[in-house]
């Protein structure tokens, strides 16, 4: 019988996903890493549909066709910089089909349940339940839906814990009483209910950690299913998820030099609103920032034969990343070496100012990793930071009292020259006074990103 | 204890230090794509959903499957599309 071979399908699968990761770790393979781990989804998907349970494929086609159109005209139409929200919309869409399961499950073999069982439903429509209602408020946060501000209150995390207890306890009476369907349905809205909760207290910059948490929970929950029924290939692929999330909730919590504790119970964010408590640079303070026209600042790239652009989330959000490629290229037609310098937590999620690069047709090998490029700064004419803030701090380096002390930062400071383009001087964010801004070698360009480099482009065009 | 279960656990062990070791070796560059596949990757759920929609049982149980169907679906096609969208933008020159 085919049953006999279908674990070959299974296991092919397995192989096929860890290679397609494999891939990913140069741009030359990544994209053939990620349409072997498709094909090996697709591969598994069809060896499922010839299970022996599966006997009508009306609801299944249907399904299918629905959720693959939707998907594939999604994936097509979202802009690059919204990237974060679709990640977490996606990774809902994940927790809300387990949780559904779970209750189709529960319809079907009501009251015939065994233990087994009911501990797995209890635990997916607990970690199905959370990843949805999570990932629809980190959603809401990052399209600007709500307020991005973390919400809390008094007994906030004793109520949580309640919530946590009464789940278990539910869970308990299910097991000893199979036919009490009801209780499934007040485990389901609680786990909806406790999303909400664990989510609301962080702060909007934050929810890309949570979208990558919440995607290793669900990874691990898949594990554990595959442990339940036996299923070799769900054991794989779960561990490779919840590998993956774990690792890159680590990178971002290291680039914002912060524990994981304190970014899902610290309500970050919530003391540096409050006047008063923003902490001034001790030193350096002295003078007022030198201001540069943009011809100024032309004259200074013309001259110099190294640059080093440093972009943050602010060119992405004045939409100059085409502006700066255009910028790039003149400079390297003028004999000029142009890299570009991403810090870890550049844009809104880990990678994110890469991917908007890339759209820009800036090519990959001028994109430079923190750790690689920090010590080319000394050597270096010239660096432009655009849209930057933090991320160039040097208090973080040198002043024990700034709230953003320890956070590895770009060694800006030590190049020659310095261009910054900035909107206003008000404090970035977080209220956090820079010093760069008022370092010798600095000057400042005000005015839109968008603007001013589009300014540079014109003043480096012409003779 | 049934030896199958102790396979399983070993499996898991096994698979959690290659996914440790494979995506370590995933550039920062790649990062972001890496965090949207593995998202697709998550959808495999859609398998569960497929049985629970194919059955043929109760009607509610084949309703919440198909609707299972639709999401999980969106999660993988879309999570696989995106990445791929993404991928084919960086260029080396």
């Amino acid at each position: 019988m085919f049953s006999d071979y279908i674990d070959i399908f299974y296991m092919t699968a397995a192989a096929l996903f860890i290679f397609g990761l494999k891939y990913m770790n140069h741009p030359d393979t990544a994209r053939k890493g990620n349409l072997l781990s498709a094909g090996a989804m697709l591969m598994a998907i069809l060896v499922t549909l010839l299970d022996h349970e599966v006997v009508s494929y009306g609801m299944i086609v249907a399904g299918l066709v629905v959720g693959g159109v939707a998907g594939v005209v999604w994936a097509r139409i979202v802009k690059m910089t919204d990237m974060p929200q679709m990640v977490a919309i996606f990774n809902g869409f994940g927790g809300l089909a387990s949780w559904l399961v779970a209750y189709s499950e529960i319809s079907r073999l009501t009251p015939n349940l065994d233990h087994f069982t009911t501990v797995v439903l209890v635990l997916a429509l607990l970690i199905g339940g959370v990843t949805f209602s999570g990932s629809m408020v980190a959603f809401a946060k990052l399209q600007g839906l709500v307020g991005g501000a973390p919400t809390l209150f008094k007994g906030q995390h004793l109520l949580n814990a309640i919530l946590g207890v009464v789940v278990l306890a539910l869970g308990a009476v299910l097991l000893a009483s199979p036919g009490a369907w009801p209780l499934f349905v007040l485990v389901g809205l609680i786990a909806l209910l406790l999303g909400v909760l664990l989510t609301i207290p962080i702060g909007g910059a934050d929810m890309p950690v949570v979208i990558s948490l919440l995607n290793s929970y669900s990874g691990l929950a898949v594990a554990m299913t595959g442990l339940v029924l036996s299923s070799p290939v769900l054991i794989t692929v779960g561990s490779l998820v919840g590998a993956a999330g774990l690792i890159l909730t680590k990178v971002m919590c290291d680039g914002m030099n912060r524990s994981l504790t304190n970014v899902l119970f610290g309500g970050f964010g919530t003391e540096a609103a409050e006047p008063g408590e923003v902490p001034v640079a001790a030193e350096g303070g002295e003078g007022q920032p030198k201001s540069a026209t943009v011809d100024e600042a032309v004259a200074m790239m013309k001259a110099a034969k190294s640059v080093i652009i440093v972009p943050g989330y602010g060119l992405a959000a004045a939409q100059a990343q085409h502006a700066v490629r255009e910028m790039g290229d003149l400079l390297a037609k003028n004999g000029t070496t142009v890299k570009y310098a991403i810090h870890p937590v550049a844009g809104r999620m880990p990678g994110h100012m890469n991917v908007l690069l890339a759209e820009a047709n800036v090519p990959y090998p001028q994109l430079f990793d923190m750790d690689d490029i920090n010590d080319e700064f000394e050597e270096t004419d010239l660096s432009i930071v655009i849209g930057a803030n933090d991320v160039v701090n040097p208090a973080a380096k040198t002043n024990p009292s700034s709230p953003i002390y320890g956070m590895p930062v770009l060694d800006v400071e030590k190049s020659k020259q310095v261009i910054v383009l900035k909107r206003s001087m008000n404090p970035g964010f977080a209220g956090i006074e820079n010093e760069l801004f008022l370092m010798d070698n600095t000057v400042m360009v005000f005015g839109d990103a968008k603007e001013t480099v589009n300014g540079f482009v014109t003043g480096l065009a012409g003779k | 204890m049934e030896p199958i279960y102790w396979t399983g656990l070993y499996v898991f062990l096994l698979a959690c230090f290659v996914g440790f070791d494979t995506i370590t070796k995933v550039p920062p560059i790649l990062h972001t794509p890496l965090m949207s596949g593995a998202n697709a990757i998550s959808g495999v759920t859609v398998l569960g959903a497929i049985v629970s929609a194919g059955r043929g049982d109760t009607n509610l149980s084949t309703i919440l499957g198909f609707l299972a169907v639709v999401f999980a679906t969106i999660n993988v096609v879309g999570g696989y599309a995106v990445t791929d969208r993404m991928l084919q933008m960086f260029k080396k020159e």
